[in-house]
């Protein structure tokens, strides 16, 4: 079977199923014994699964085939849910994402899978592993050792062996009838810590606190006193019913132990089960009814978008010539029939520009795993919230504005939200909070990412910025907060005092700016020092459709983008000053220069007998200068175009755009105007 | 013109520049185009014309004549642009006018003779020579370059 007509779809469809996966894995580690999501990420699997077998990818298939597996044992409680698991499960979907990838950039979608195959073998194989952990969580009559050390632990252990401490299992059983258990636990602790150092204890010591126990609990203390001595200490606590001290000798069986299923994540596990299953329940409800709504959809490559675009202006400007005849002919059914056809092809216009609006949801879907990853390697305990990913956006913002939000969620994270430790310190919950916003305004979208997290160091900054040469000490002076914020978007600026791999290169936030400047956007940082950030990102709707103002010089006509003007004026030609080879108006109180447009872009000459001036005064941040022009036509919107793929880096020119009489006039870009 | 849906001729598209005659292949060319108003792009090469407004596409437009160095002439009723497509880039290309499709025998193709004159030998791939016409053969990527 000839399968290339197929891959298109095949390549879609794949990253759609990847993407639900993704999804559903996500809600799965939160909710982990939630078997409809697993149900869920199975049907995805299963159907790529025999996707790419039809198409002969038998390594994509072959993968799915294993995960499936796993998938299916979790299903059927063979195996329970683990952070390892989840791991695993991940990082397989990461290896298929990189397989269609490759097929969709012409690849065959082969790659060395071996060591993700093996690890989603033993996972399945291993299901009776679990079986142990699941007991831990009741008190083992017998004194045997329940203890699993993690690595940290064991070496603690194995350099205060070498130090001459001894390192004791003492299990406590408290007396059936005691009331208040934390209370005894607490004066437990007090005496064993000054005895020695508690480096564990089973159940965790918050669990303990709450009395979430039986009457049983075991702590592992280092210590260079001996066992009896330890014994008699912790049984003089009143309502201790019974106390055995065992030294802790063979760490590597306990080693083996954690070889198989590494139990120590598992309470971690039950406290995130806990504490957000009741809102993961609240939006499964959400998603099911999401569900039952199918959208009829069907693809369209933007390009013919475009060309649906370029034809309908060309019926506008059609639509226009008839107009004028028809008003002048003055024939009552031609008239109607023009009135008519310009108010369906006015329908038309709104409808081609919405068929280009796309939910940013297709930008946000992608960060939920991205933030996963990151707190994993970071160490730190972030929950990401999107609010409104409904809103749309024109399909080439979408394109552009995914990495530099990837860059901000990146530096919110790292620099932004502290640890765990310093947080709690800080009195503020150890998980951090990220909120990824976004909402229409007037014309415009906002994307605001907000952390909870440390803020923004203003003296730290302008240290810095001063060290980096980005500012003088006159500047900072007169640098508001704001600006002093915006100073970390500078290139060559990094405050981290660590280099992360993440970020801190000092590369990433100019980037960022650039990127969003180069859309028509802005960004706006605020932040209050110790408890957090927010970054705003202002953007156009749509990139297609501008609003300009239209000014004549000499017999060329010209589009200045109203997003860059701050008004108009008339000047007469006596109140020009001179500056040093530089030729400025006095507006309002501000040294404005002038820039002839006329020289600039060297338009044929003719004589000029004018006294004014007419002058578009722009800006581009805080800068102003004045375009010096003929005369003003007027406000209008306009589509954006470009001069084509031969012409590139045109001097001041961003781009072109059709007037009505079909005549192409060039949109002046100020922001190469002003230096 | 006796061969002429013969797999070895080349279908051209056939036009005038003050003496001589050029041609481009015909799937390069995407359309012929009377005169119509070319809006002046500031600060690009003499060349450039401009830019106009083909069907709602901004397409750049290259004078030949200056091109080629010849010397410039207003443009009168015979004058045409003849939309060429190499890759990705669509330009309009500024002839005295348009003559002609033809078929070229592929045999009927030289190499371009060593001295051929002194203007824009660069940008020429071959010559041929039909019964009493000579064709000068252009290539696009030197014309756009």
């Amino acid at each position: 079977m000839d399968t290339n007509q197929y891959l298109e779809i095949f390549i879609d469809e794949s990253k759609e199923h990847l993407q639900a996966m993704n999804e559903h894995l996500l809600e799965l580690e939160k909710d982990p014994v939630n078997i409809a999501i697993v149900n869920e990420v199975f049907r995805s699997a299963h159907t790529l699964k025999g996707m790419s077998a039809t198409m002969g990818y038998e390594d994509l298939a072959d993968l799915t085939h294993k995960m499936e597996n796993v998938l299916d044992a979790i299903r059927n409680h063979k195996i329970a849910v683990t952070l390892e698991i989840m791991d695993v499960v991940f990082s397989s979907v990461d290896d298929l994402e990189a397989m269609v990838n490759d097929i969709s950039s012409g690849g065959d979608g082969k790659r060395d899978v071996t060591e993700i195959v093996t690890k989603l073998l033993e996972i399945e194989q291993g299901e009776t592993v679990l079986s142990p952990e699941v007991k831990g969580e009741e008190p083992p009559l017998s004194l045997k050792s329940d203890f699993q050390y993690d690595e940290f632990e064991r070496t603690v252990i194995e350099q205060s062996k070498e130090q001459g401490f001894t390192c004791y299992e003492v299990a406590v059983f408290l007396r059936a009838d005691c009331v208040l258990k934390a209370a005894r636990v607490f004066m437990v602790f007090e005496v064993l810590e000054k005895c020695g150092e508690v480096i564990k204890s089973v159940p965790p010591t918050e669990k303990l606190e709450e009395e979430k126990f039986d009457e049983y609990f075991t702590v592992t203390l280092i210590t260079k006193e001996p066992a009896e001595d330890i014994e008699e200490k912790v049984k003089k606590v009143s309502e201790v019913d019974q106390v055995t001290v065992m030294e802790v000798t063979n760490l590597s069986m306990n080693g083996s132990h954690q070889e198989k299923a590494a139990p120590a994540q598992e309470p971690k596990q039950i406290d995130v089960k806990k504490e957000i299953n009741p809102e993961v329940k609240k939006r499964d409800d959400v998603k099911e009814s999401k569900h039952a709504v199918t959208n009829k959809t069907i693809r369209v490559n933007i390009e013919r978008l475009d060309i649906l675009m370029n034809l309908f202006e060309e019926l506008v400007i059609d639509r226009g010539r008839l107009e004028s005849i028809s008003s002048e002919l003055n024939h009552s059914e031609l008239n109607e029939t023009v009135e008519h056809m310009s108010r369906i092809s006015g329908d038309l216009q709104t409808i081609i520009l919405n068929m280009r609006m796309v939910p940013v949801e297709t930008v946000f879907n992608r960060f939920p795993k991205m933030v996963r990853q990151l707190t994993r390697d970071l160490n730190k305990q972030v929950n990401l919230e999107i609010i409104g990913a409904e809103t749309e956006l024109d399909r080439t913002v979408i394109d552009e504005i995914g990495d530099p939000l990837i860059h901000l969620i990146r530096n919110a994270m790292d620099h932004g939200i502290e640890m765990p430790a310093d947080r709690i310190a800080k009195g503020k919950p150890a998980e951090g909070t990220v909120k990824l916003k976004a909402y229409h305004s007037g014309n415009h979208v906002f994307i605001e990412i907000e952390d909870d997290g440390a803020g923004i160091h203003k003296d730290k900054v302008l240290r810095k910025a001063l060290d980096k040469g980005i500012v003088t000490e006159e500047q900072v002076l007169t640098l508001s907060d704001r600006q002093i914020y915006e100073l970390i978007l500078a290139s060559g600026f990094s405050t981290a005092d660590v280099v992360s791999d993440l970020s801190g290169r000092g590369v990433g936030l100019d980037v960022v700016k650039t990127t969003i400047e180069s859309l028509g956007g802005s960004i706006t940082i605020d932040s209050v020092e110790g408890s957090g950030s927010i970054f705003s990102i202002q953007l156009p709707l749509t990139l297609s459709i501008i609003s300009v103002m239209l000014v004549e010089v000499e017999k060329e006509k010209y589009a200045i983008p109203l997003s860059s003007i701050i008004e108009t004026a008339i000047v007469k030609k006596d109140e020009v000053l001179n500056a040093h080879n530089q030729q400025v108006i006095d507006f309002r109180g501000k040294v404005v220069p002038l820039l002839f447009l006329e020289n600039i872009f060297s338009v044929p000459h003719q004589d000029d007998e004018d006294r004014f001036y007419s002058i578009v005064i722009v800006r581009k941040g805080e800068k102003m200068a004045g375009l010096v022009v003929d005369s003003f036509i007027g406000q209008k919107e306009v589509v954006l175009k470009s001069l084509g793929n031969y012409l590139t880096n045109v001097f001041a020119i961003s781009g072109a755009t059709i007037l009505g009489d079909g005549q192409v006039a060039l949109i002046v870009d100020c922001n190469a105007l002003i230096k | 013109m006796s061969e002429t849906s013969a797999p070895s001729a080349v279908k051209v598209i056939a036009f005038q520049l003050v003496d001589k005659e050029y041609a481009l292949p015909v799937h390069q060319v995407y359309s012929i185009e009377k005169l119509m108003h070319i809006t002046r792009v500031p600060g690009t090469v003499p060349f450039v014309k401009g830019v106009i407004n083909l069907r709602g596409v901004v397409t750049p437009i290259i004078d030949l004549r200056s091109r080629f160095g010849l010397v410039d002439e207003k443009y009168d009723d015979t004058t045409r642009i003849i939309i060429a497509a190499l890759d990705d880039m669509e330009v309009g290309l500024i002839v005295d006018g348009a003559n002609d499709v033809l078929d070229i025998p592929l045999d009927a193709i030289e190499p371009q003779p060593e001295v051929v004159g002194s203007m824009g030998d660069e940008y020429i791939t071959g010559v041929a020579k039909l019964e009493k016409r000579l064709l000068i053969m252009l290539s696009l990527e030197k014309i756009f370059k």
